[in-house]
């Protein structure tokens, strides 16, 4: 546990040291902040343009929702983002270690590869968190103009974390092969681009089985409910899985590097 | 303290290490000395676990590299070849995060970390970030983080690279100091080292264990084959052939030439023999002039020559 610790503060500084992290912070509330300026402003719009309608025809407005309109969009908006950002902020973990040869630090201390492996995964983790805190100055926004559900608020932000979990597992393992972060955060990326379209050919595929293996891969599709509200312990189950076996992968990985390096 | 039984290591297909035993007694300094790409970085990776043999194994602090390389790597501080430093760190927290986790506990920390960068002269850059450090210091960072949890067992690759004179002196000074307490392998290129520092010596080639004693021990092995310089007046290649045809004598080689028609030479005999007599009275025979004769002693220098260029000496032979 301690160890655990040791290695997680010793990361998380180092990320705050950079550059990288304070850039990749600051990005990442530009962009989402002009996702939810642009959702809100459509919402605003189609708000405005129904209430025209309805003193046009002389009926009551028709109920509009912002959980539906503003907070769902934003929500996809964001764990996209997260996708392009959490593999530069994995790409390091493992292949920074390597270069520098202080891997040999690590494995010739008393520290598991588990113990490694956690320390280094829950630091990618806390920075992700740390990312996803100011986004909530959005929702504050949206709660001082208006009432949105607060549920699917919080099942959003629980599935954002817990896509974030998988990718940063992803990213953790792809670091492990390589001492080129450039190697790594170019795989990585495409192995993250790649479980998110996987089902975009789910349609035009003629067999419904294979159709629905894809859909089942696909890291969004377990993600939607989530925006909605809707907590399924169907799609939490498929997120720890990959989380394990990401793990599993790792630990394998890194000690087939006592058998070469 | 160290004992480690027929360790293999291939990379790929390229095997590095041939089967390579031997033991460290408690408190001894141990050299470990070869050229370049001799293994000695491999076998010292292999006992502080960050490798793993393809064979053999090895036991250190009486646990076993395989079995129970937590329990090892406890005992055991490590300087790799290139000081492991994570160059954005200040040497402080450097040192607090490798006390961490090596295990200490939280409130001798501070304690463990003053000792150290007294011992390896470091105080003064406590507050310096590592990346910034000149590569002496960044080699004294890299010792100090070895000495940290005081482990009974220290693997120093080549500690004195990098280092000026007078660090080297230190350091040499710190490592021999170290024995007793603690079980010690250094691995170095530099002979004088060797001689200075450690109580026995492993001269590894290839990946194979050409010789191991104490340096005098090997000096001695060599010296069955006792080496002579003579200086003669006389034709060169006549008196060399004559010489050369002396019972017992291995070799003749004309050294350096003289003033007129006075040539050196160096004779090696074949097995301990006496031969100095019989080398004198052909000398008189031919009336050549005898200037001067004596014994060559073998320097550790020429020994590592021997062993590590393949010529005719091996353990065996002597
Ligand atoms: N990871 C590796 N993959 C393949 N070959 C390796 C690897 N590490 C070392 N070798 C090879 O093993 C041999 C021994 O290397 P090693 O580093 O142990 O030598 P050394 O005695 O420490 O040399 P030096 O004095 O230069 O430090 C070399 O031929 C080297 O190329
Ligand atoms: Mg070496």
């Amino acid at each position: 546990m301690n160890n655990i610790w040791a290695i997680l503060q010793r990361e998380l500084r180092s990320y705050f040291v950079s550059p990288l992290a304070y850039g990749i912070i600051v990005g990442f509330l530009i962009v989402t902040g002009f996702m939810f300026y642009i959702s809100l402003g459509y919402f605003l719009t189609m708000v405005n343009s129904t209430i025209m309608e309805a003193n046009i025809y002389r009926t009551p407005p028709p109920p509009v929702n912002v959980n539906e309109s503003v907070i769902s969009p934003v929500f996809r908006s964001i764990s996209f983002i997260s996708l392009l950002l959490l593999a530069m902020i994995t790409m390091r973990l493992f292949a920074e270690e390597k270069k520098m040869m202080t891997i040999e630090l690590l494995f010739t201390s008393p520290v598991t590869t588990f113990q490694m492996i956690m320390g280094k995964y829950l630091a990618g983790l806390a920075l992700y968190v740390i990312m996803l805190i100011p986004t909530s100055v959005y929702c504050i926004i949206l709660f001082i103009f208006g009432e949105p559900e607060i549920l699917p608020i919080f099942t959003g932000y629980l599935g954002l974390l817990l896509i974030g979990a998988v990718l940063i597992s992803i990213g953790l393992l792809v670091s492990s092969f390589t001492e080129n972060q450039l190697i790594a955060v170019a795989l990585s990326l495409s192995i993250f681009l790649l479980l998110w379209m996987i089902d975009w050919p789910a349609d035009i595929i003629g067999q419904p089985a294979i159709s629905s293996l894809l859909t089942y891969i696909s890291l969004p599709s377990h993600f939607y409910d989530f925006t909605n509200g809707v907590l399924d312990s169907k799609h939490i189950l498929y997120y720890l899985s990959i989380i394990v076996l990401s793990f599993y992968l790792t630990q394998r990985s890194l000690e087939s590097m006592r058998w070469r390096s | 303290m160290i004992s480690a039984k027929n360790i293999s290591k291939k990379f790929g297909g390229k095997q590095v290490l041939f089967s390579i035993s031997f033991d460290v007694n408690k408190g001894e300094i141990l050299g470990f000395l070869g050229p370049n790409a001799a293994g000695k970085t491999t076998a010292m990776r292999i006992l502080t676990c960050f490798l793993l043999p393809n064979e053999g194994t090895a036991t250190v602090a009486g646990f076993d590299i395989l079995e129970q390389s937590i329990d090892v790597r406890r005992n055991i501080g490590y300087m790799p070849e290139s000081p492991p430093i994570y160059p954005e760190m200040s040497v402080q927290s450097y040192l607090e995060f490798v006390a961490w986790i090596k295990g200490i506990k939280m409130k001798d920390i501070p304690k463990r970390i003053d000792a150290v960068m007294e011992k390896t002269s470091i105080t003064h850059v406590r507050d310096r970030i590592c990346g910034r450090l000149s590569k002496g210091y960044r080699q004294r960072v890299g010792l100090a983080q070895a000495l940290i949890h005081n482990p009974p067992v220290l693997i120093l690759d080549e500690p004195t690279s990098g280092l000026d004179p007078k660090q080297i002196i230190e350091v040499r000074e710190l490592i021999k100091g170290l024995a007793g307490e603690h079980t010690v392998i250094v691995s170095t290129h530099i002979l004088p080292e060797v001689k200075l520092t450690c109580e026995r010596v492993i001269i590894i080639n290839n990946g194979w264990i050409v010789a191991q004693g104490t340096p005098e021990n090997l000096t001695q092995k060599i010296k069955g084959k006792e080496r002579l310089q003579l200086e003669i007046g006389g034709p060169g290649e006549e008196v060399k052939n004559a010489l050369r045809n002396v019972p017992g004598v291995a070799n003749v080689q004309i050294e350096i030439h003289e003033l007129d028609g006075c040539f050196k030479y160096i004779v090696e005999t074949e097995v301990k023999a006496d031969i100095k007599k019989n080398l004198a009275r052909i000398i008189a025979d031919n009336k050549w002039d005898l200037y001067e004769m004596r014994t060559l002693g073998m320097t550790l220098e020429e020994i590592f020559m021997r062993y590590t260029t393949g010529e005719t000496f091996t353990e065996k032979e002597a």
